[in-house]
């Protein structure tokens, strides 16, 4: 998918002006409350025209202010995902996921409602009130409508943010699953950076209407650390857990994690804060933390004075973030070993 | 009770005029309450006056503008007369009076429905491929029936109830526009006539609790179908 941008739009006393090409099937659109990554959206999907400037999509012309075109947003064929399911309450489960799909021209329907229903598991929803679902039934219904409208682009509009923290993480494998097995390439707009090192390979970060970069999801996390309240969040995804004397191990890198909040005989997505790891140069003799890893500076990156050391353990890596005059009193530089430890009670499970 | 055959007449012939000034007035209304709420254009609080104007003026008023748009010099009358159709002291004018006076209350009550339907709905609608017509009749219609059935419901009631327009441009012809209304207002004019008046106000009253009853009711219902 080629998206091309380059508008301009006033909202109020809000201005949003953009320019901006990318390829790539998952992308992000980055940013905070306010900084416009719905307004771009709607104007993408056509639901809001911008005053000027022109729209392309895989070299189609979407909005051409020059031109004087403006598809509208039923030819467009971008369906979005909302915050709310936004699931039509007047007609049934089924209503709703086949609300798209019986509106295609025949030659369009190459995605098949079984198809839909078999990977989001929806079979046991389908005679359920649309009142009756929980939120998180609710948006994967919504996903399978959208998804059925076998659109060119999908666009999730912070997808999860209605959801709480559990949720959230048992709808993520759905979102990617249905757009990695139907082919669909999506726009993932959220302010979460963990959701977005979780849905996207690449990212428009946004601020107050404006493009600040085009980047990955992790550089954007690493140039982000000093600032953000709970430094850089290291995404694990665990499984095949020991259990023993009441801590989770987990097979990681070339030895193990040892974990307090585990489950055992399934996968499961743990986070790590970059400060939540201490670094030694030498083996201490003893220490409480659970876990001390030996690991190898593989890099080191700067993030506002502070430095992100990236670990790394047989093929896995964790960043540990310490202020630079640790840095130079430990004499890290790229190639030594570091001991790490974490406490196994630093980890937070997601789901 | 004490109903003389004209009286049943006159109940008849009300019910026939609520029922036929509403069914007019509903797509009207429901066009008006659509671009009133979902379209931006310049004088749209003409509009919104123009509507709401029957509100507060005084249906004898409304009556005499009738009257005169479809009287002998009138453009409507003039219409009218061209096509060979009979008007003005005919039930057919009743029908114009009532729905002019009861159309404000028609809209208002559509358009509270649909004020209170979320965008996102419209917009989910769109990028899932319906056009705005298509919107319009599977998602802004049913989910404004309810404002639907209030307003129609009040107006009927309204219909029912109408006085003032209606004796100017159809008269009081016994039999032919009499209504509930007008009836009770020749008893009262009659020094012999309150039980007949009292009866009719008995039949007035019941009407109009039933028809607010059966508002209430269909209001309800509508309310836990959407609940569960």
């Amino acid at each position: 998918m080629k998206l091309g941008i380059d508008i301009e739009k006033r909202l109020g006393n809000f201005s949003l002006s953009m320019r901006a090409e990318v390829s790539g099937e998952r992308i992000g659109i980055f940013g905070a409350s306010g900084s416009g990554k719905s307004s771009l959206v709607h104007m993408i999907a056509g639901l809001t025209a911008p005053d000027s400037g022109e729209l392309y999509l895989d070299g189609t012309c979407l909005f051409s202010s020059r031109q004087r075109i403006n598809i509208a947003p039923e030819k467009r064929r971008i369906a979005i995902v909302f915050q709310q399911a936004m699931l039509f309450p007047h007609i049934s489960v089924k209503a709703n996921l086949l609300y798209g799909y019986r509106r295609l021209l025949p030659e369009n329907r190459k995605i098949s409602p079984e198809a839909i229903i078999e990977v989001l598991n929806l079979q046991d929803l389908l005679d359920r009130g649309v009142n009756n679902l929980s939120g998180g039934e609710k948006q994967r219904v919504a996903l399978g409508r959208a998804v059925l409208a076998n659109p060119r682009l999908l666009v999730m509009d912070e997808p999860l943010s209605a959801l709480d923290d559990s949720l959230r993480y048992q709808i993520i494998p759905y979102l990617k699953s249905v757009s990695e097995e139907f082919r669909i390439p999506y726009l993932f707009i959220s302010h979460s950076l963990s959701e977005m090192q979780l849905m996207a390979d690449q990212v428009l970060v946004m601020n107050n209407g404006n493009l600040t970069c085009i980047s990955t999801p992790d550089d954007v996390a690493r140039a982000g650390m000093a600032r953000s309240p709970r430094g850089y969040l290291n995404l694990l995804r665990l499984d095949s857990a020991m259990y023993r004397d009441g801590l989770f191990h987990y097979p990681w890198g070339d030895g193990s994690l040892i974990i307090s909040d585990g489950k055992p005989d399934s996968e499961s997505l743990f986070e790590l804060s970059s400060r939540d790891i201490i670094l030694f140069k030498q083996h201490p003799e003893a220490i409480s933390a659970r876990n001390l890893l030996e690991c190898t500076v593989a890099e080191m990156f700067d993030s506002d004075g502070r430095k992100g050391i990236v670990l790394r353990s047989g093929g896995s890596t964790l960043v540990a973030e310490i202020v630079h005059s640790a840095a130079v009193d430990l004499g890290i530089s790229p190639g030594s070993t570091m001991f790490a430890a974490i406490k196994a009670s630093a980890f937070r499970r997601l789901g | 009770m004490n109903l003389s055959p004209q009286d049943i007449t006159a109940i008849a012939l009300s019910m026939k005029i609520a029922v036929s000034a509403t069914l007019l007035s509903l797509p009207f209304g429901f066009a008006t309450a659509w671009v009133m709420v979902f379209r931006n254009f310049r004088g749209k609080v003409l509009l919104e006056v123009l509507v709401n104007l029957p509100l507060t003026l005084p249906p004898v008023v409304i009556g005499y503008f009738l009257l005169l748009f479809f009287g002998r010099n009138g453009w409507g009358g003039a219409l009218l007369r061209a096509a060979g159709i009979e008007f003005i002291f005919t039930w057919k004018a009743a029908v114009v009076a009532s729905a002019t006076v009861g159309f404000p209350l028609l809209v208002r009550s559509i358009r509270l429905g649909m004020e209170s339907i979320d965008r996102q709905f419209l917009q989910a609608s769109r990028s899932l491929g319906a056009t705005w017509y298509d919107t319009l009749a599977s998602v802004i219609l049913p989910l404004s029936f309810r404002g639907i059935i209030a307003g129609s419901s009040l107006m009927f009631a309204r219909s029912l109830g109408e006085f003032g327009a209606t004796i100017i441009v159809a008269g009081n012809i016994p039999g032919v526009t009499q209504t509930i209304p007008l009836a009770i207002y020749d008893y009262a004019s009659s020094p012999t006539g309150t039980s007949m008046a009292l009866s009719l106000c008995a039949v007035s009253v019941s009407l109009s609790v039933g028809i607010l009853l059966l508002h209430e009711v269909i209001g309800k219902k509508l309310e836990i179908r959407r609940n569960t």
